[in-house]
Order: structure tokens, then C-alpha cells, then sequence
């Protein structure tokens, strides 16, 4: 029943993405310019740009292009970068895996961060340090994420201390985590933004949770006070938090192209950056589909715990 | 805040120390954390083997004083004196709760005293299936020496409450049970370690009275198999008597009344007790509930005044007497009004139900309903919950348009929808919802919730309608000095009151009235339940009287309909349907009434 439920998400999901890609390949049908014209430069010859297009495929009707193009999505082909000439997917088989890293720890840092900082701020609830704690996750979720990045590099980078580096400054080819201190910066940056979100979620889910009938019970039924906040309360809250959570992750892919702009993190966000001056559509497409997709999966991700937290979910599915 | 304790009327010297005395509780005042006095010096006792009964309102600290006996005080109450001795079983030396550390009071809790909640569907972790929850308790408090010993004695626990013990059903949810079911899940789980000491919170309110009936049994017969001593908390007398040895009446954190529950029901002394015992419905109908509602409030009011002189409680009671013969005056012109519409239409009915169905899908909720009201009369529309009786009400009103079958108000068939309807049809039929404390806006000041209805049916201006809100103020026995109040400010009854009013103030001919009582205490229900009686005879008007409680019956319908599963299985005048009952379901529910 459960694997039926999940197969449901996923045929829907898959659905979800079906529109993405038709909505992203009619937006890059939209863009004002010309592939050709922007490769060739002004000078160029019409019978130059007319024999470029045809290289490109670009003389083919639109829904004959969409069609080799969702084809090729499907073997991974993401097609040709029009401005290196290579495949899109080489292109940008160094940038995921650089911004998957980012993501990946600050997700894996802000995520049980948050859990734990919610679940304090909930058992110390209307004391001083719960206010103060909530001032300070009001703050940090009121500020942009590029303040907080220019304010982190301005204390740690350039003006008070000079301990990290300001900027990521990996020679082509050399994966970034071969120098772990350019990783700490942007890495920081993403979790101040990311963490306040959970903390303000799992504390007022908590606080729900430890008012509830069954916290009380577990308590009169002599449950170490440990066991009642693992055991009977933080399963209940984790729920709701968990969608913050994905949306969260989900800003992450997204987020991350401010950030990386920032620090000139060689990443999927620089690459979007890139390829938009250039007019590399092919690129443009293929990275707002991966974006998309990690929305979808983490979503899909989420609502599979929604489901394993509740069991009334999991027998009525 | 007074700190004086009032003086408690005892039957008896069962409360001297004796050696059946499990637990003692001793002069046990508990205040919030701002400093006022919630329970004022509070003495009981529990025996082995005994239920006492704690009686009172809501709010009068019954539950508060229930936890104390447990060493627990709810967010923002502390332990302010007093004492809790307990003598765990082959203990000759008490221990004192309230002065034990956080790891002491724990080991007691659950395996001790143990405690059954008053909703058992939100006091089982949802998420814990409930063989493990009763499982959790054993393994706390390390029972028996080994794994299997404990999984025996989840088995045996499920069964002694009547439960299969087998590994497929505790392996449920809690959402897999009944009510009935979840609250013996609750009980097996109380009783699993053999406690001394058993602190019963309200544990049948949420159930129906057939499934209330199971479980007191369930109750009684392990209170007495364990030689527990348990303190049975309810607002309800009638199960009192049903199932407590001994009762304490407690009335704003005193204990006013203790002794046998036949001394004490029979012969009450405090003028509070004997109050309660004239507020209880009974079935057989042989006493008036609610008969001079205005002085029990008094009363009520008296001894708060004396209490906390010089607040403003003392001015609230009032208006009251006052008021009434306006209301009273401008009640007898109502009814004359009535009078004249329906000699109108001579031969229909003024509201009538015709083969009424309602189907979700698959499931029948509503199945054939034929129903029929003439003015001034008051049909009670019984059922349990998941009837279908609320379905029905909101169909009736226009609020519910899925169903087939015809609604007639004075021979008209009504559109499905109140969109559809006439005004003059809308304004007929009005609607009273169960609760007091959600039906009306909390920002909005009574006068401008009541001003609505009018408004909606634009009728007159703004200084007569005015008027009009302050006369159905009257009316219900508020007064005018309601108006500007808001509802944060109103008792539970002021609220059902000021709801009713402002079903008045269009004049229906027609008044639903969704358990309106349901929510509320007896003394209070008894004192809606008279002012009703007294609108329909002023008003000459019809009521749908939607509720779930048959004890009240004879106390304000003229006809009684019996609804099961969507279908009405007896209809009838009340006292021929309640004498001669023909259906097997109407027999089962008059059966299982606690008599009183």
C-alpha cells in the first residue's frame, strides 16, 4: 500500500516534470536574440548565421525541437553548448558535482542544526534565550543572502580577520574540495539562511506537539523526560517540518547562484550565469531542468517522511 | 484572591487515617505561576478497593487536583501547600509526592498511580502502535525479570479489559480502534503494573452512552479485581452514582460536600450540592431541570461575591431579574405574530421533512428521513455520533445541499441551498451550533454578532435594529449591558445564550439546535434547557432539538426521533417512544442511561 502510494508521487512527479520541460523550452523560445548572430558576433554573414542554425538544428519547426530535445534528456544528452561546442553534459559534470558538495553540507549541517536548535527553543519556551534565539533567527531569515555572504567575508575574509579565502580560486580541473577552506565561506552562508526557516517550524511544531494529550500522558506514565522528547514528541513534529525542510533544500539548488556568484564558486549557478551572457540556451535548459528536478525529488523526499511520521497516513493510503 | 478555606460538610469520618487509606491528600492549595490561588486547601482521602467521585464545574480545579495527587502541575500551575501521602502497597511509611525529586515522582507514575486520560484518542501517541504503549510502561518501571514475562503481561492486561491479546492487534494504531476500544487500550494501560492508586479524568465524556456503559463496567470490575483505590473525576452525577463508592463536590477550588454517594445525593446539605442534583436530566422526566435557572446562577454568584467581594461579579447577576418581564412583554407580542402566520396556512405543517436522503459515495449517510413540526412544538432528534443528526440539521437549514428529497417550510419546498432560498425562508429557519466557544467571531462585541442576522435580511435601520439585538438580548436573560461586551468576556452558558439570541433576532418560526448543550455543565444545560422551554411557550416556536443525550428527553421534547445509521428507527411522542420503544436500538440506548 505504501509502495503504492509512492509510485502515485512519482508517476505525478514525473508529470510535474513533463511541464517543466515544455514550460522551459517555450521560455528559451521567447528569449530575445539569436543563437547564431550571438556566436558569430555582428559581422557575421547572413549565409554564415543561415549555415550555423542549420548546424545547430535551429531551422527545424519548434515542436520538432522539443521533441530531439526531451528525447535526448532521456539518454542524458543534454545536447551541444553553443558557446564551448562541446556536450552540455561534460560541460557540466564538474559543476553539479561542485554544487552538489555545496548543498550537500550545508544541508547536512543546517538540517539536524535546525531540528535540534527548534527542539531547545520549544522546551525552553517564552525564557530569555528562547526570545533571544528567535530574535536572532528573525534576523537571519529578514537578511538577503548576499549581505549575509558579504557580511561573513567582510569579518572572516578581508576587513577584521584574514583567515579564509574570499573568493574560490581553483585551477580548471582540480575538484574544489582539494581545498576544503574555500568550501567553508560559502557553505556558512547557505546555513545562516537555511537554518532559521527549520528552527522557526520545528519550534512551533514542537511546542504543538509537547501541548498535546499524548506528551502529557507519556509523562504521568513515569517516561523519562529523554524518551518523551525523542520518542513521543520530535517523531510528531518532524511531519510538518519536514516540508519546510524540502522547500529549503529545494531554495538550496536555486539559492545557490547568487552564493556561488559571490564567491566565484566554479558551480551550476556560475554556470547559469555564463551561459545567459552567452546565450547558451542548450545550457540554460538543461540547468533549469536539474533544478527543477531536485524540487521534485526533495518534495517526493519530504512527503515520503509526511507519510512514515504519521501512520494513519501509511494504513489509509 | 481569598486564601480563607471554606468548610467542607462531611457524611462520615472516612477521611480519619485509617489503615484501608492509600492515599491522603491534606490541606493542598496549588497556584499559578503569577500567584493566585487555583485549589484553596484541599482534604481527601482514597481507600483500597473504593471509587471516590470528584464532582464540579468546569474550572473548578477538579483535574488540577487530580494531578497534584500525581505530582504533576499543568503549564503555568505550581504546588503551593499542603500534602499528598502515599502508601504504596506493603509500605507501612507514606511517601510524601510532592516533596519527592524528578526521578522518584517518575518511578511512581505509571506503575504506582497511574492515570486515565479524558480524550484517549489525544492521549495515545498516534504514531505508536498500542500493544507498544502499553508495553512502554513495563519497561519503565522493569517489570517482571524477563522480555517474555512482560509480553505476557501486555496479553493478559488486553484481555482483562476485554480486548483480544493477541500480537495482530496490538500491533494496531491508535487510529484503528474505536473510541471505546482507544479508552480501554487507556485503562490496560493504567492497570498494567497493578498501581494502588487510579486518578480517572472524565474518561467516558467523549463516548456515547452505550460505549460509556462498557467501559464503567470495565472500570468497576478492575477497580475491585485489583483492590485498586480510584478518584473518579466527572461533571456528570449520573455516572457518579453509577460508579463512585464515595463523592466530593468541589465548587471554585473548595471542596464544599464528601461522604457516601448515597448520603451526599440523597441528602445534600451544601446549598451547591443540592443545586447540582436539581440540575441533572433524568429520564423519567419527575423533576423540572432548570426551574428557576436564574436564582441557582445567583447562587452560584452569591458565593463568589462572598469569595472575591467587590469584583465585578457581583454586578453581573443583576440585570437578570429585571430584564425578564421586558423580555417577557415583547415575547407574549412575538407569539401573537406567530399566531396570525400560521392560521395563514391551515393545513401544512410548519416545517416538513419528506424522504430526506444523503449519500457520500458508496456511503448512505442519510436514508429515508420523513420528519414533521408544527409550531411550538419541540422534536428531539437522538442519535449517536456518526448518525448522520447533524447531516440532517444542516440539510434542514440549508447549509448541507447534497441531499434529495424535499425540505418544506409551511408547505413550500426550500431550494437545497441557503443561497437559493428566500429571505423570508432564510429567516425562518435559523441554526444553533454546538459550541459557544467557536460559533461566535471573538473580535466582534456581542451587539455586532447579533446585528448580522439583520442586516443580512435588511431589515430596518441601524437604531432599530439595535432594538432589536437588546430585545433578544432580554429575551435570553442576558440584558442589554451585553451588547457591547465581547465573547472572551462571557461564561460558556453567557455564550449559548447570546447564540441563541442571535438566532432570535430575525423572528424564525423554525430553530435548530445543534447539541447545544453538549459543551456545557449541568447546572448551566439545565438552565439553557428552561430558557428554551420558556421561548417556545413565549414565541410559539418550533425547535430541532439535534443532541445526544436521551436523559434529557422528557425535559423539552414533545416528540422523540430516534436516529441510527442515518435512518430513523422511532419517532414518536417522547413519552410513547421512551415507554414503548419499538425498535431493538432505542431499547439498547434507554438500557444503557446511568439511571439516576
Amino acid at each position: 500500500m505504501f509502495g503504492k502510494v509512492i509510485g502515485r508521487r512519482l508517476i505525478f512527479s514525473a508529470f510535474i516534470l513533463l511541464a517543466v520541460s515544455l514550460l522551459v523550452f517555450g521560455a528559451t523560445l521567447l528569449l530575445p536574440g539569436d543563437a547564431a548572430r550571438a556566436i558569430l558576433g555582428q559581422q557575421a554573414t547572413p549565409e554564415r548565421i543561415a549555415a550555423l542554425n542549420e548546424q545547430l538544428g535551429l531551422d527545424m519547426p519548434a515542436w520538432q525541437r522539443y521533441f530531439s530535445w526531451l528525447g535526448g534528456l532521456f539518454v542524458g544528452d543534454f545536447g551541444t553548448s553553443s558557446a564551448s561546442g562541446g556536450p552540455v553534459a561534460d560541460l557540466l559534470g564538474e559543476r553539479i558535482g561542485a554544487s552538489f558538495i555545496l548543498m550537500a553540507v550545508a544541508a547536512v549541517i543546517s538540517v539536524p542544526l535546525g531540528i535540534g536548535l527548534g527542539v531547545y527553543q520549544a522546551l525552553h519556551r517564552g525564557k530569555r534565550r528562547d526570545q533571544a534565539m528567535t530574535g536572532a533567527s528573525l534576523v537571519l531569515a529578514a537578511m538577503p543572502e548576499f549581505v549575509i555572504g558579504i557580511a561573513l567575508i567582510a569579518i572572516f575574509a578581508t576587513s577584521v580577520f584574514q583567515i579564509l579565502p574570499a573568493v574560490t580560486l581553483a585551477p580548471p580541473g582540480d575538484p574544489v574540495w582539494h581545498r576544503p577552506e574555500q568550501l567553508v565561506l560559502p557553505t556558512v552562508t547557505l546555513v545562516l539562511v537555511v537554518t532559521p526557516y527549520i528552527v522557526r517550524m520545528m519550534r512551533a511544531t514542537m511546542i504543538e506537539v509537547l501541548d498535546s494529550g499524548y506528551v502529557e500522558m507519556a509523562r504521568l506514565k513515569g517516561v523519562p523526560e529523554k524518551r518523551v522528547i525523542l520518542r513521543h514528541a520530535v517523531p510528531h513534529a518532524l511531519g510538518p517540518v519536514a516540508q519546510v525542510i524540502a522547500i529549503q533544500l529545494a531554495w538550496l539548488a536555486g539559492g545557490v547562484v547568487v552564493v556561488e556568484f559571490l564567491f566565484r564558486y566554479p558551480g551550476l549557478g556560475q554556470a547559469l550565469i555564463d551561459a545567459v551572457t552567452y546565450r547558451d540556451v542548450q545550457v540554460v535548459q538543461a540547468i533549469s531542468m536539474l533544478v527543477a528536478a531536485v524540487y521534485v525529488v526533495v518534495n517526493l523526499l519530504a512527503d515520503v517522511v509526511g507519510i512514515l511520521t504519521n501512520p494513519k497516513l501509511r494504513s489509509a493510503a | 484572591m481569598s486564601t480563607t478555606k471554606t468548610h467542607t460538610v462531611r457524611h462520615d469520618h472516612a477521611n480519619e487515617p485509617n489503615e484501608k487509606i492509600v492515599l491522603r491528600v491534606t490541606d493542598l492549595a496549588v497556584v499559578t505561576n503569577a500567584g493566585d490561588e487555583i485549589l484553596h486547601g484541599v482534604d481527601f482521602a482514597l481507600s483500597r478497593g473504593e471509587i471516590l467521585g470528584l464532582v464540579g464545574e468546569s474550572g473548578s480545579g477538579k483535574t488540577t487536583a487530580g494531578l497534584a495527587c500525581m505530582g504533576h502541575f499543568r503549564e503555568g500551575l505550581k504546588f503551593g501547600s499542603g500534602s499528598v501521602s502515599i502508601w504504596p502497597r506493603g509500605d507501612e511509611t507514606a511517601v510524601e509526592v510532592v516533596d519527592l525529586d524528578e526521578v522518584a515522582v517518575r518511578s511512581l507514575r505509571g506503575s504506582r498511580i497511574a492515570y486515565i486520560p479524558q480524550d484517549p484518542a489525544l492521549s495515545l501517541n498516534p504514531a505508536m502502535r498500542v500493544g507498544e504503549q502499553i508495553r512502554e510502561v513495563l519497561d519503565i518501571h522493569g517489570f517482571g525479570s524477563s522480555e517474555r514475562e512482560r509480553a505476557e503481561r501486555v496479553a493478559a492486561v488486553l484481555v482483562d479489559v476485554g480486548l483480544p491479546g493477541d500480537r495482530a492487534y496490538q500491533k494496531r494504531w491508535p487510529h484503528q480502534l474505536s473510541g471505546g476500544q482507544q479508552q480501554r487500550i487507556g485503562i490496560a494501560m493504567a492497570f498494567a503494573m497493578f498501581p494502588d492508586v487510579l486518578i480517572l479524568d472524565e474518561p467516558t465524556t467523549g463516548l456515547d452512552v452505550s460505549t460509556q456503559a462498557v467501559v464503567l463496567d470495565t472500570i468497576r470490575q478492575m477497580t475491585v479485581a485489583n483492590n485498586v483505590a480510584g478518584l473518579y473525576i466527572t461533571h456528570d452525577l449520573a455516572v457518579i452514582k453509577d460508579i463512585s463508592d464515595r463523592v466530593a463536590v468541589m465548587l471554585r477550588g473548595d471542596l464544599v460536600e464528601e461522604g457516601p454517594v448515597s448520603a451526599v445525593l440523597e441528602r445534600p446539605q451544601h446549598e451547591y450540592t443540592k443545586m447540582l442534583m436539581a440540575a441533572v436530566p433524568d429520564l423519567a422526566g419527575r423533576k423540572t431541570i432548570g426551574y428557576g435557572a436564574a436564582s441557582l446562577e445567583d447562587v452560584e454568584r452569591e458565593s463568589d461575591a462572598s469569595s472575591e467581594a467587590g469584583t465585578k461579579d457581583g454586578s453581573k447577576g443583576a440585570p437578570t431579574h429585571i430584564l425578564v418581564s421586558a423580555g417577557e412583554a415583547s415575547g407574549a407580542a412575538n407569539s401573537a405574530k406567530a399566531e396570525d402566520r400560521t392560521s395563514t396556512s391551515a393545513d401544512a405543517s410548519l416545517l416538513e421533512v419528506r424522504d430526506l436522503e444523503l449519500a457520500y459515495g458508496k456511503a448512505q449517510i442519510l436514508n429515508g428521513i420523513n420528519l414533521a413540526l408544527e409550531p411550538g412544538e419541540c422534536t428531539m432528534l437522538l442519535g449517536e455520533s456518526g448518525s448522520g443528526k447533524t447531516t440532517l440539521s444542516q440539510c434542514v437549514a440549508g447549509l448541507n445541499d447534497d441531499y434529495s428529497g424535499s425540505v418544506r417550510l409551511r408547505g413550500t419546498e426550500l431550494a437545497r441551498s441557503t443561497r437559493k432560498r428566500t429571505n423570508d425562508q432564510r429567516v425562518g429557519i435559523q441554526y444553533v451550533f454546538q459550541s459557544p466557544f467557536s460559533s461566535l467571531n471573538p473580535r466582534r462585541s456581542i451587539g455586532q454578532s447579533l446585528s448580522v442576522p439583520l442586516e443580512m435580511s435588511g431589515e430596518g435601520t441601524a437604531a432599530t435594529r439595535k432594538a432589536t439585538v437588546e430585545e433578544a438580548l432580554d429575551s435570553v436573560r442576558l440584558g442589554r449591558s451585553f451588547y457591547h461586551r465581547r465573547p472572551g468576556d462571557l461564561s460558556g452558558g453567557e455564550r449559548q445564550r447570546a447564540a441563541i439570541a442571535r438566532a432570535l433576532v430575525n423572528a424564525p418560526s423554525v430553530m435548530v439546535c445543534d447539541e447545544i448543550t453538549s459543551a456545557l455543565d449541568v447546572s448551566v444545560q439545565a438552565s439553557i434547557v428552561a430558557l428554551l422551554r420558556s421561548l417556545r411557550e413565549e414565541r410559539q416556536l418550533a425547535m430541532l432539538f439535534v443532541t445526544h443525550n436521551i436523559a434529557l428527553s422528557r425535559h423539552i421534547a414533545d416528540n422523540l426521533a430516534v436516529l441510527n445509521k442515518g435512518t430513523i428507527v422511532d419517532y414518536g411522542p417522547t413519552s410513547s417512544v421512551l415507554e414503548n420503544p419499538s425498535h431493538e436500538y432505542t431499547r439498547s440506548l434507554i438500557a444503557d442511561v446511568p439511571k439516576f
